[in-house]
């Protein structure tokens, strides 16, 4: 019987020829992972098991991106924590303020996972690195100090539902709405203990960055990995950030998938998704123009240079509504620099957003942007949970970075079209933004009108 | 081993940041998260429960972020057993791994009501709902996640592993 990309990214790692759904195996891990809330757990948890070093200190990446720079006294203890233990390991991935980003836009930066690679992370959105073509997949803590010792981890082989994209998306929609459109559709436990393999003509339609959005979502509809075909954007990819040797991994003819859905790309509009649930979703169309009190763009989702690029070229020339906060949050440092670079920071700053240091912040009610009672968000963000972002009253919309650059310049829930169809400082195309990495001037993803 | 404890009744998709919302989150210590467990769904959840309780939820349990903090803020809470018509997957494995005892039960989620006496055999994977004097039983345990629960925990099963690897490499010098 054919396995799934995901099996076979499993078997290899478990030694084995084959597996099949619903086999329980142990399989090597290329990269473990953990940031500054999950990782003091793991190293709790590591110091019970008795030994003096982990199992590979190239293996192990933690980052401090949740509640840093330090939100408070006991964020800090935290840090101090896992600073110290990766010093005392010798960890050769841990990565310091001024080093640190989000670590789902870190780490493929980094270039610390390539296709067919297996990693786990104590971080529900580690299935962020399926669009390189590996296997990744959220845990716990003590999944991950078990893996910090042995760079084993076991697993149940999931069975997969293939996604299937046709077509190539038009106008302002984007991954986001993709992969919004499809939690609609499935539910948040649509694909529950399943991989989310995504195939289709359409994927070679979608951007690095795109990719990236969309399997960091999958965890959002239940899945335990969101994962992608590897093709000549993933190999251009993999070669900008790594020099690593690796060995990409295709599906079999005849796997086996539980389901297939199609999704026409050139079908989907920018799609909103309403409190408090990330499948409840509606197109911008048909959703209610709400007030908003602030707007967030960034976060492990939606923090790249392309949705930085998208949201410049809504806010280059107009002003964020009075009233109304707009908080951009880079991923990285080295997409705060380059957008720095390309003037994005300017037209941000210039419009009235304020641009903050990487950091998860308020995406999980952390820090940087907490909402108060009755008030309510448009974000970039992965999750709209009862108080995520603050008070258990407030309201989260997750929408595009398009969708939230507009609402922001409108002081209310925006469709891009509408507000770019406004006097402007000239056009902007999608492609645009994607070119805009080869060309990396301010003008770049405009075209005059 | 059986438990015997009032029933605490949520409905589906119960996320792990309502179970323990993430500005708790700078702290490790399974006390003080107790302190705060599932304050932004039930106010009164931390001043009512009691020793040997049991959470009953929907289906997709612990959805979310893969805090671990969720389950170690239930079982400091002195709660014996969740039971929900389905579990999100980082969550069960984070309550396999850290030994909160779990049950997938759809049957019994529905019936049960809050306040209801629920009695749980573990080991037979049996609930009796005293209540509404009804039985059920949940879906059994794969015998590999038994043998990590009955070494009381991924880490000890993990330390026994490691030593008989380690015993194996030396047999082989």
């Amino acid at each position: 019987m054919g396995m799934t990309m995901s099996q076979k990214i499993l078997a290899g790692h478990a030694d084995l020829k084959s597996v099949e759904a619903g086999q329980l195996i142990e399989a090597r891990l290329d990269l473990v992972l953990g940031n500054d809330i999950t990782a003091p757990v793991a190293i709790r948890e590591f110091g019970r098991i008795g030994i003096e070093a982990v199992f590979d200190r190239k293996r192990i990446a933690l980052v401090p991106d949740h509640f840093t720079p330090n939100k408070d006294i006991k964020s800090a203890e935290q840090c101090k924590m896992m600073r110290d233990f990766a010093h005392r390991m010798d960890i050769e991935n841990y990565f310091e303020i001024g080093e640190m980003g989000i670590e789902h836009a870190l780490i493929p930066e980094r270039g610390l996972v390539l296709p067919g690679e297996l990693v786990i992370g104590a971080d529900s959105h580690t299935c962020t690195y399926g669009a390189a073509g590996a296997f990744s997949t959220g845990v716990g803590s003590t999944d991950m100090a078990a893996a910090m010792a042995s760079g084993t981890a076991w697993f149940k082989v999931p069975a997969a539902i293939r996604v299937v994209l046709e077509g190539a998306m038009r106008g302002w929609t984007s991954g986001k709405d993709l992969i919004l459109h499809l939690i609609g559709l499935i539910g948040v436990d649509g694909a529950l203990y399943r991989s989310l393999e995504f195939a289709g003509p359409g994927v070679a339609t979608l951007s690095m960055d795109e990719r990236f959005t969309i399997a960091n979502m999958a965890i959002e509809a239940g899945a335990k990995n969101g994962i992608f075909p590897v093709d000549e954007k993933t190999r251009a990819w993999a070669a900008s950030v790594s020099s690593r040797p690796y060995a990409a991994v295709e599906p079999d003819a005849d796997a086996v998938y539980e389901r297939e859905i199609r999704i026409d790309l050139s079908a989907l509009t920018p799609t909103v998704a309403f409190p408090h649930l990330p499948s409840n979703t509606k197109t911008i169309g048909a959703a209610e123009k709400l007030r908003v009190d602030q707007v967030v763009i960034g976060s492990c989702t939606n923090g790249r240079i392309e949705d930085l690029r998208v949201a410049a070229s809504i806010l280059r020339g107009r002003k964020v509504a009075k009233g109304m906060r707009c908080i951009v949050f880079p991923a990285t440092q080295s997409i705060y620099l380059a957008a720095l670079r390309e003037g994005l920071i300017e037209d941000l700053v210039t419009a009235g957003a304020v641009v903050s240091t990487p950091t998860c912040g308020p995406c999980l009610g952390g820090h940087m942007g907490i909402l108060a009672k009755g008030e309510r968000a448009i974000a970039t963000t992965n999750r709209n949970f009862v108080g995520r972002m603050g008070h258990t009253e407030s309201e989260v919309y997750l929408a595009s970075p398009a969708v939230a650059a507009a609402s922001a310049v409108a002081g209310r829930l925006a469709d891009p079209e509408e507000i770019m169809k406004a006097p402007g400082h000239g056009a902007f195309t999608k492609a645009g933004a994607a070119a805009g990495a080869a060309a990396g001037t301010a003008t770049a993803g405009r075209e005059k009108a | 081993m059986k438990t015997r404890g009032k029933t605490f009744k949520y409905g589906d998709n119960i996320d792990t940041d309502v179970i323990i919302p993430a500005r708790h989150l700078n702290s490790i210590d399974p006390a003080e998260l107790a302190s705060h467990c599932m304050e932004d769904i039930d106010k009164d959840f931390v001043s009512k429960v009691r020793k040997d309780d049991v959470i009953v939820g929907g289906s997709n349990f612990g959805c979310g972020s893969s805090r671990e903090h969720a389950p170690m803020a239930i079982k400091a809470s002195g709660v014996a057993c969740v039971v929900a018509a389905s579990f999100a997957r980082i969550f069960y494995r984070n309550a396999i791994n850290i030994g909160l005892p779990i049950l997938e039960c759809p049957e019994a989620a529905a019936a049960a009501s809050s306040g209801d006496e629920l009695e749980i055999d573990l080991s037979a994977g049996t609930i009796r709902d005293v209540t509404k004097g009804a039985d059920f039983k949940a879906q059994p345990y794969p015998e590999f996640m038994r043998s990590i629960m009955d070494s009381g925990g991924l880490i000890e099963y993990t330390r026994s592993r490691l030593a008989s690897r380690g015993a194996a490499a030396k047999t082989a010098r």
